[in-house]
């Protein structure tokens, strides 16, 4: 792949026009351009993600505590699924730079396999967002607000307990099943009801019953911590009217007080998403062409290489997202 | 327009074509970037879930980490998979040189406007 690159050229032939100083096509060192400014665009973005959260006077939520499931499981495996998505990514990258060294050896079997399996790759992320956006929305079992400061004992993750100072407006997340009755409940299901006696609070509806066990403080944040017993029910009697808050949407976000904090995740991702989604219909054009022939008729198949660098280029991306929004 | 797409002399680098015995170098090399890339997003959940946030000291430099694990990462996909690292300098050059000169001095200028408006934002709330 290199001999083209490392061949050496007078200065005199190479910018003396009637050929390109790059040594490589027109489309191609476009493409670069394009990238350039594509990149440019991601990191516009990721840094103002990263002014907001410098400027912010309240604990930015934290990405093992907001990405932390798992589809169809229960439990908490922090970060898994991004990881998972970012695996998907890199795996079709590699299926797309294999694709690109078979076309180079001429061998359309090869590419058509090794595109065929970008494709799909590039599918199998574009679901696993489709998910990761639907489980965001509808948020981890919501939060509502307290009307006035107390306070509480919370248990710790490692075991040890800790006197929590809470001020009015604090918020107070709520388990999964809870909170989904809850939504239900609050929205006027009449299906939904709710039983509060001797300290127990309990819904019970569409063939499941949640009681409030325990809530938790600070839950996407440092030091969360669950509280349970008279604690808990203090909490739960001192909630403000209308402060409660599920999942995320443009106005409201369970996950932190910033407002900024889930309309970064949908730009970002969203904005990164849409780079893949028209990446696998590019690939797949080009995927139609190869296996119509058109490459092998043209005696290269450089456009594999050319549709092969936006689709890195989206990998590339990804791998910065997922350092600067979900890890750091 | 003239195309460019057609291969018509040998000034580009279309018929850049190698043999099956190349090929297989060229795959083998694939195969351990995509190895490498692996281990690094192993390594940095796992960098993640094991250090607390609550260390700060070490939590910042496990961040820090996180940030060249990155760009190792960034290196090996535009470098190996882009075959940029198998262009001609020049336009290696012109790719690389001015997006992170520009990218710098907006994370530089950026960030430290942020860390301001909190200063400001908490010395006169």
């Amino acid at each position: 792949m290199s001999s083209e690159a490392s061949k050496a050229i007078s200065k005199e032939e190479l910018w003396g026009g009637g050929r390109s100083p790059f040594s490589v096509s027109y489309g191609k060192m476009m493409m670069w351009y394009f990238l350039v400014s594509d990149a440019l665009t991601f990191g516009g973005l990721l840094i103002a993600y990263g002014v907001a959260r410098h400027s912010s006077e309240f604990a930015w939520p934290i990405g093992e505590q907001v990405f932390q499931a798992l589809p169809g499981l229960e439990g908490h495996y922090p970060l898994a699924y991004v990881a998972l998505m970012t695996f998907i990514l890199i795996v079709s990258s590699v299926t797309m730079v294999l694709a690109v060294e078979a076309g180079h050896r001429n061998h359309k079997k090869d590419v058509i396999k090794w595109m065929g399996l970008t494709v799909i790759g590039g599918f199998f992320f574009v679901g696993s967002q489709a998910w990761e956006w639907s489980h965001f929305i509808h948020g981890g079992g919501g939060a509502f607000k307290i009307s006035q400061a107390m306070t509480v004992t919370g248990t710790l993750a490692d075991g040890n307990t800790m006197q929590f100072d809470l001020n009015s407006a604090d918020r107070i997340f709520m388990d999964h099943h809870f909170g989904t009755l809850l939504e239900d409940y609050l929205h006027g299901d009449p299906e939904v009801t709710m039983v509060e006696s001797n300290g127990t609070v309990t819904l019970t509806g569409h063939g499941h019953t949640a009681a409030l066990e325990e809530v938790m403080v600070n839950k996407y944040v440092e030091d969360a911590a669950t509280v349970t017993g008279a604690d808990m029910m203090k909490l739960w009697n001192a909630q403000a009217s209308n402060g409660f808050v599920f999942g995320a949407n443009m106005n409201e976000n369970e996950y932190g007080v910033q407002q900024q904090y889930a309309n970064f995740f949908f730009f970002i991702t969203g904005f990164h998403g849409f780079h893949v989604f028209s990446g696998v219909i590019i690939n797949l054009i080009v995927f139609i062409m190869v296996v119509r022939g058109v490459f092998e008729r043209r005696g290269h198949y450089e456009m594999v290489e050319k549709v092969g660098l936006y689709w890195h280029f989206v990998d590339l991306v990804w791998v910065f997202v997922f350092t600067f929004f979900y890890l750091v | 327009m003239e195309r460019d797409d057609l291969i018509v002399n040998e000034s580009y680098a279309l018929n850049n074509t190698h043999n099956d015995e190349a090929g297989k170098k060229i795959r083998r090399k694939i195969w351990v970037v995509t190895g490498i890339l692996t281990l690094i997003t192993i390594v940095e959940v796992a960098l993640g879930i094991a250090v607390k946030r609550a260390d700060s000291g070490l939590w910042t430099t496990v961040k820090i980490g996180f940030i060249v694990l990155t760009l190792v990462k960034a290196g090996y996909i535009v470098m190996s998979f882009m075959h940029l690292g198998d262009e001609r300098k020049n336009l290696r050059n012109v790719v690389l040189i001015p997006y992170a000169v520009f990218i710098i001095y907006l994370i530089f200028i950026a960030l430290t406007e942020g860390n301001f408006q909190l200063d400001m934002f908490e010395m006169f709330h």
